[in-house]
């Protein structure tokens, strides 16, 4: 059953060697090339993610492929489930409107060649590359290998600019991720001597409730949640989404720290759905609940725009953390039919789309004024409209206002959380959508102020890259549109399937 | 005590060493140093688990043996990268810390 290679599982492999191909041959040919390919690579790209996604969709089923026809638990898997097609479109999405976004940014030259946009025109494809193998990795070593290579892709982006406070924040950073990643790695080791496998469908048939399987999961868990800089994990993450360019700062806090979650998902509802931990789910619940008021409280008081919006992002990885308290609970059989867990899902979704359109605006601004200080945006609403819209419907997005994505979410977790009798979570939910109303609203009071003295402008700003902000915010927004019960799709793959919506 | 609990406890001791390394070091190159620790450990314990599994006359299970491998290699590319960006960050500041909180 699980275990044979469907049709159009090829896409699966495409899906992570294009992205490969093309790193390696901006490597070789070098200069301007890069950006060149990849440009070809994103319209590529999205198409390989669609065509998966029309491929789950149209057979319901999970999509797979074992490598070089050898199947678990001696070779490795590719699956595509709903959910990491979801993840995989999401992405693909995201970095080709990021990809169109840093044709402004970081122009190749034509003679020389710069080391920034090079280096960003090879990372960034590596990233999605690293990103589609975390998404249909079926083989948690493989999956430790696909982290990595996110990390060290990712960890380069942090000090393109290359200024000592960012190679700094670089370092961190991979300080962090490695602690994250060699815990993980002891944990898969742990799992593998005890039940001698490491595919994640096998490894759910054979996975007893005992201490070593504890032991394991913990330590998984503990990595998985330095590397998606959940509280008290957050203290690498505002520096360095801070720090980074802005077009790498979308990627970093969009995509990059969603992988480890999506890992931790995979873990909590994957491996271990026969065994359900309501306590420990609370330990993660607890933490998600306290980044959620740590992170936008800090965010208030942020005196720079690119710091709110990243200790911003470490508040709205707190509510993904929420779903695992309201989903996993021991009298059900099948706690992803929950409406917790489409809720924590779209999130991840809608905070991807919303949060790199606020980074996106807040380059243009940093760009346009020469600094990015909350103090001092005054006038800059009348300067560039175009931009502080695409920056408020990010933030519309982010305090859970509806039509938005982020409302859809928060409401799903709102509503679980009632259902469930656990109110306290629901009361966590509705303070933080207060906080990030009052970050938002700082920095959009400040915006469409009018200034004093006629605002000077240091570089005009394309209309067409404030265009693909708009359009990428946008996406935050209509994801608030798709009916009320997305559950379907994410749900394929998973057995036990009820539709279920917001009840 | 068989062998493969003495070197089972060898890599245990190995993983406590690096994480107190890790989380206690100030100094970047020294948590760097306590990552590779770690990773020996793991690589260690990782052994030990191809030893216990073995079946069928072999010695010991293979497939551990080429994860190993790839960790290895996974693990020399992490701390490379790692160095790279301290050098850098030496050349560029003087120092070789991450600050207050470091």
């Amino acid at each position: 059953m699980p275990n044979s290679a469907t049709a159009g599982g090829f896409l699966l492999v495409l899906a992570i060697v294009l992205p490969v191909c093309g790193v390696l041959l901006s490597l070789v040919l070098g200069g301007r090339h890069a950006e060149r390919i990849a440009l070809i690579l994103m319209p590529a790209g999205l198409a390989i993610a669609l065509a998966i996604a029309a491929a789950v969709w149209s057979t319901h089923n999970v999509l797979q492929y074992s490598v070089g026809n050898w199947s678990p638990p001696l070779g490795v898997a590719f699956r595509a489930d709903g959910l990491s097609t979801a993840m995989m479109v999401t992405t693909a999405v995201l970095i080709c409107g990021i990809g169109l976004f840093a044709r402004g940014q970081f122009p190749s030259p034509q003679q020389s060649e710069l080391r920034a946009p090079l280096v960003f025109w090879t990372l960034m494809p590596a990233v999605w590359g690293a990103l589609n193998a975390v998404f249909i990795g079926g083989d948690l070593f493989n999956l430790y290998v696909a982290l990595e290579l996110l990390t060290f892709a990712a960890v380069p982006l942090v000090s393109l600019d290359g200024r000592a406070e960012t190679l700094a924040a670089a370092l961190r950073y991979l300080l962090f991720a490695l602690f994250g990643s060699i815990l993980y790695l002891l944990g898969a080791v742990l799992l593998y001597g005890a039940y001698g496998t490491l595919d994640i469908v096998l490894l759910s048939g054979h996975i007893q409730a005992e201490p070593i399987a504890w032991a394991a999961i913990s330590l998984m868990t503990t990595g998985l949640l330095a590397k998606a800089a959940l509280y008290p994990f957050h203290l690498w993450l505002p520096p360095a989404h801070a720090g980074a360019p802005a077009p790498a700062s979308a990627i970093l806090s969009g995509l990059v720290v969603k992988a480890p979650f999506f890992l931790v998902i995979r873990l909590w509802f994957d491996i271990m759905p026969r065994m359900p931990q309501p306590a420990a789910a609370q330990v993660l619940g607890i933490l998600g609940a306290a980044a959620i008021l740590v992170g936008s409280v800090v965010a208030l008081r942020q005196v720079r725009l690119k710091l709110l919006i990243a200790y911003s992002t470490v508040a709205q990885i707190g509510y993904l953390f929420l779903m695992f308290p309201l989903a996993i609970k021991p009298e059900m059989g099948h706690p992803w039919n929950t409406t917790a867990w489409t809720g924590g899902v779209l999130q991840a979704i809608s905070h991807a789309f919303a949060k790199a359109a606020m980074f996106m605006s807040a380059g243009l601004i940093a760009e346009a004024l020469g600094h990015d200080r909350i103090a001092e945006l005054s006038g800059i609403g009348r300067a560039l409209p175009i931009t502080v819209f695409a920056f408020a419907l990010g933030g519309v997005s982010l305090m859970g206002l509806p039509p938005s994505g982020g409302f859809v979410a928060k409401a799903m977790l709102l509503t679980a959380a009632v259902a469930e009798g656990q109110w306290w979570w629901a009361v966590v939910v509705l303070v933080g959508g207060l906080l990030a109303g009052g970050y938002v609203f700082l920095v959009l009071a400040r915006a469409l102020a009018d200034s004093n003295e006629p605002l000077t402008l240091f570089a005009t700003v394309s209309r067409r890259r404030q265009a693909v902000v708009v359009a990428v915010a946008l996406c935050a927004v209509l994801l608030g549109f798709v009916p009320l019960h997305p559950s379907e799709f994410l749900q394929i793959g998973r057995p036990g399937i009820a539709v279920g919506g917001i009840r | 005590m068989s062998d493969a609990t003495l070197y089972g406890l060898c890599g245990a001791v190995l993983v406590g060493l690096g994480l107190f390394g890790l989380i206690v070091n100030p100094l970047p190159l020294r948590k760097i140093l306590a990552f590779n620790l770690i990773g020996g450990g793991v690589f260690l314990l990782f052994g030990v688990v191809a030893r216990r599994g073995a079946a069928a006359g072999l010695g010991g299970d293979p497939i551990p043996h080429a994860l190993i491998i790839t960790g290895i290699v996974v693990a020399f590319a992490a701390t490379a990268l790692a160095i790279a960006l301290l050098l850098r960050l030496f050349r560029e500041t003087g120092r070789a810390t991450l600050g207050s909180d470091g």
